[in-house]
């Protein structure tokens, strides 16, 4: 098998099922020789020309570049870098319309071209035997190689198929894709005939970083003669062997070319490297050899450029990135002649929306057709089941049935029947005497498909962060919960203890708390006012100090505020002012709290003194008397004076009838209004800040004012 | 054995018919215990096709809720953001007709959208942090919060709460990965004699 042979012939292939025989087409742009076109003034980059993750910029806009420099890094794994095809300036880095059926947009690199095509040095590698085969990867790789011939992935994936993995996949044939089945295109054909020792050497390169396959094979179909006798000319004394088969599209589809060169069949679901075999591109493992053996980065491609509506039809040496638009009137473009453009060929490219596009790495083939050469397909009708489709169908499966399925969008059985092997290539949509654009189906069933899987995994991906919220905030209501119950359990402990407490103290005061009450029956209002100040009084000196602390605190966040206040930006200020504000009444409330407390405490010993047949603990009647300041004894007379009021007015209350009680209510109350008026007006005259609270309490006063007078009324009445 | 069942065959049938009544019982029993299914299966599955946007325009707070709303036979149709083909695809799971969107719920969205914090306008009340679902939004008190886009479902939830309205919800822009191919117009074209077509003119290079 190793041995080179000068009659491919004799090399056995086999047949695949299904595919046809289009017009080939071929000959108009194999007259001419392989031209070059003058470098654009601008040239565009996309930054994901390849199958996998885009490139990230690695320079900036005004930056000068040399052609051949790199421009773009290789993110993760499964991405290549981007170089300069040409010397300029980085004019932009923005979003371009893609080469994309949809006119999608994505970030691309803009280079404005000086037109002197500098080139960076490149560094050679005379015999690259001696490097490891992970080293010539790496070269690849960061030489932006990706796949030529149509797909874009990156070639460097496909060439460690173990993975890393001792022993796993390993190579036992190497195939160099020389088929180019299409219609139209002739770049590979061109390619195979100008470059033969180039593709040749990148075959023996490929097949040395594979660990030597038994099997090196460039597979050519048999109507391209010429390139044929240049490979197999090329190839004498190598090992590679040419095989030459017969042919038929789509043979070059990858698993179809493994199929006739081997007769295996690659599982659906799995790749060609499970079997031991790789498949490259002829135009792949050129552009390879050159990375390695010239240092050479992929900067450029041989393109087809055919169709009636361009004066010369040939294929040409292009700088990845130039405008198509360019790259047409360089070819003598007719845009009234064409009826539409094509990216790819003519079964599996795909109409442009418009002519700014690039040439990227991918594309081996601009058709401009005339209306004649191409029309447009004729309206699709209806089924007829006559089963042209699925005997041209090369991956055996069953469009009418596929077609059936998508049209019904019944996904789950679409693929149950293989969707997803489909090539895509088109072949039955050309064999259908209802002209149905199947592919069409296909396409966008496996689109829907896609997304809907994406879709399920994003809604899982929903789901998972969804119910971990939830059980966060009912671990979160838990703990509040649990802190809420201990809270209460400790509140509950020191009732207790107090309670307990207390009771130790009624024990022993027994006799003294009868008289109490016995004196305080008549005076409820006083006794409870006065229970209330005791409890309170527990523990005069931690509460006087916690209501201290309280003021201070209030204080400082007062100051505090004030300053940021000052500090604050304009916008800040309001929402700042807020705070002060409350900040303030804060303030003022503990404050207040805390006169309270002390008159409260004044108030106590009063009244402990004002009863003298109350038994006093001396040591505490001492503490609380020394507590007092000498200024606050004027208020301590006033909060006496007041008590013993208060409790000539209940005892008095007491003995009144029920309208009694509520006329001297009334009269007090007038009284209070009118004070409360008389308020009113000095604080309006001052312009006091607190005219509004006046104002309320006033209000408030009227209407229990009026809610008295009338309550007398119905009193009055019922007598 | 065989005298017992030549001379009372209707005690015989009796017998072997408990007998085997009690076996197969016990196989059951057994298997009630040993295969014994957790939880509601049927509410997971609804919840599976569910969206999870969370956003509850059905009037349930999530999408599980709703989930064992439907399994306790509520109405499928009430969630906008799955759409006809959520409806579908409960109903081929219910086995019953599928109804239209109840459009009392809202309406099916065309374009997925996400929500977008304008970060200048956000004065950091963290409103919206509580609102979100799936806690997709990223922030603290007084701090300018952002959404995370790709955990966002663009459930509208948190455009409600904010004080300042600095949140909008952006329509997700197509990119190459997520594009595909449109389904063809499926029906039978009329004018198939060619001279009866409208002249080609879409796609026509410049």
């Amino acid at each position: 098998m190793t041995q080179p042979t000068s009659k491919p012939m004799l090399i056995k292939t086999y047949n695949i099922p299904g595919g046809i025989h289009p017009p080939e087409n071929k000959v108009q742009s194999m007259q001419l020789p392989l031209g070059e076109i003058a470098i654009p003034n601008e040239l565009v980059f996309p930054l994901n020309q390849h199958i996998g993750t885009p490139a990230d910029p690695i320079v900036n806009v005004g930056d000068t570049v040399l052609a051949g420099e790199k421009i773009a890094e290789a993110v993760g794994g499964l991405s290549v870098p981007v170089h300069a095809s040409t010397s300029g300036t980085i004019s932009a880095i923005e979003d371009r319309v893609l080469p994309h059926t949809a006119g999608i947009t994505g970030p691309c690199i803009v280079l404005t071209s000086d037109g002197q095509h500098k080139t960076i040095a490149y560094t050679e590698v005379k015999d690259y035997h001696s490097l490891q085969p992970s080293q010539l990867i790496e070269k690849i790789r960061d030489a932006g190689i990706a796949g030529l011939g149509g797909a874009g992935f990156p070639t460097a994936i496909k060439l460690n198929p173990s993975g890393g993995i001792e022993g796993q996949n390993t190579i036992n044939t190497l195939i160099l894709n020389g088929t180019e089945c299409e219609p139209y295109i002739t770049a590979d054909d061109r390619l195979m005939q100008d470059y033969a020792d180039d593709v040749v050497a990148g075959a023996e390169l490929l097949a040395f970083i594979l660990g030597s396959p038994q099997r090196v094979v460039i597979g050519i179909e048999d109507n391209k003669p010429n390139a044929i006798k240049a490979i197999q000319t090329a190839a004498q004394g190598s090992s590679v062997e040419v095989s030459v088969f017969p042919t038929k599209y789509p043979s070059g589809g990858e698993k179809q070319l493994i199929q006739i060169l081997t007769g295996q069949e690659v599982a659906s679901g799995t790749i060609p490297a499970s079997l031991g075999i790789v498949v490259q591109n002829v135009g792949t493992a050129m552009a390879a050899y050159r990375a390695v053996r010239y240092g050479e980065p992929l900067t450029w491609r041989i393109t087809t450029c055919v169709g009636e509506a361009l004066h010369t039809q040939r294929n040409i040496k292009v700088l990845l990135g130039t405008p198509v638009q360019h790259m047409l009137s360089e070819n003598g473009f007719n845009a009234t002649q064409a009826s539409r453009l094509i990216m790819g060929g003519p079964m599996m490219g795909f109409a442009l929306p418009n002519t700014d596009v690039p040439i990227v790495k991918t594309t081996n083939c601009i058709i401009a057709p005339s209306q004649s050469e191409m029309p447009e397909p004729p309206p699709a009708q209806a089924c007829i089941r006559c089963g042209l489709c699925a005997e041209a169908c090369p991956a055996s499966l069953l469009p009418q049935q596929l077609y059936w399925y998508a049209k019904a969008e019944e996904y789950e059985r679409l693929q149950n029947h293989n969707l997803f092997d489909c090539i895509e290539c088109g072949a039955c949509s050309y064999v259908c005497p209802s002209a149905i654009p199947l592919v069409q189906y296909y396409r966008a069933a496996k689109g829907v498909i896609r997304y809907q899987e994406q879709e399920k995994i994003k809604s899982d991906h929903a789901r998972q962060r969804f119910e971990f919220r939830k059980l966060r905030i009912e671990r979160a209501e838990q703990e509040k919960e649990e802190k809420r119950q201990a809270r209460k359990q400790a509140a509950e402990k020191a009732k207790r203890l107090a309670a307990e407490k207390k009771a130790a103290a009624a024990a022993s005061g027994e006799a003294d708390a009868s008289k109490n009450t016995a004196q305080d029956a008549g005076a409820d209002p006083v006794a409870a006012a006065i229970a209330k100040m005791q409890a309170k009084a527990q523990d005069p000196a931690a509460e006087k100090a916690k209501l201290e602390r309280a003021v201070s605190s209030a204080q400082s966040r007062f100051e505090k505020l004030e300053s940021r206040f000052i500090d604050a930006e304009e916008d800040q200020r309001e929402k700042l002012e807020a705070q002060l504000k409350q900040a303030e009444v804060r303030l003022k409330d503990a404050k207040k709290n805390l006169s309270h407390f002390l008159e409260a405490q004044i108030l106590e010993t009063q009244i402990e003194s004002t009863k003298p047949e109350k038994p006093k603990s001396p040591e505490k009647a001492d503490s609380e008397t020394n507590k007092l300041k000498p200024a606050d004894e004027k208020s301590l007379d006033a909060a006496a004076a007041a008590i013993e009021r208060a409790k000539a007015k209940s005892e008095a209350m007491a003995s009144m009838s029920q309208e009694d009680k509520l006329k001297t209510q009334l009269a007090s109350l007038e009284a209070r209004v009118q004070k409360a008026r008389e308020k009113l007006q000095k604080a309006e005259a001052e312009g006091s800040e607190h005219i509004s609270a006046f104002r309320t309490g006033l209000e408030k006063m009227e209407t229990k004012l009026a809610t008295t007078q009338k309550e007398l009324e119905t009193l009055k009445e019922s007598n | 054995m065989f005298d017992l069942i030549f001379n009372h065959p209707i005690i015989a049938a009796l017998i072997g018919l408990g007998g085997l009544a009690l076996v197969f019982g016990g196989i059951l029993g057994f298997a009630a215990v040993k295969f014994k299914v957790e939880g509601d299966p049927i509410v997971e599955q609804i919840d599976s096709l569910l969206p999870q946007t969370q956003c509850g325009q059905c009037g349930h707070p999530g999408c599980r809720p709703y989930a064992e709303g439907i399994a306790n036979g509520e109405a499928i149709n009430k969630c906008p953001p799955g759409g006809q083909s959520t409806i579908n695809a409960i109903a081929s799971l219910l086995d019953v007709e599928a109804p239209s969107l109840d459009e009392e719920h809202g309406e099916e969205k065309e374009l997925k959208t996400v929500a977008y914090i304008r970060e200048d306008e956000c004065i950091g009340c963290t409103k919206c942090i509580q609102a979100c679902p799936v806690d997709a939004i990223l922030g603290a008190a007084k701090q300018m919060h952002t959404v995370i886009i790709d955990e966002c479902t663009g459930c509208d939830l948190c455009v409600e709460p904010c004080p300042v309205d600095c949140i909008d919800m952006i329509p997700i822009d197509q990119t190459v990965k997520d594009w595909y191919w449109e389904k063809p117009e499926t029906g039978i074209s009329t004018n198939i004699i060619a001279t009866d077509r409208e002249p080609y003119n879409d796609g026509q290079a410049a």
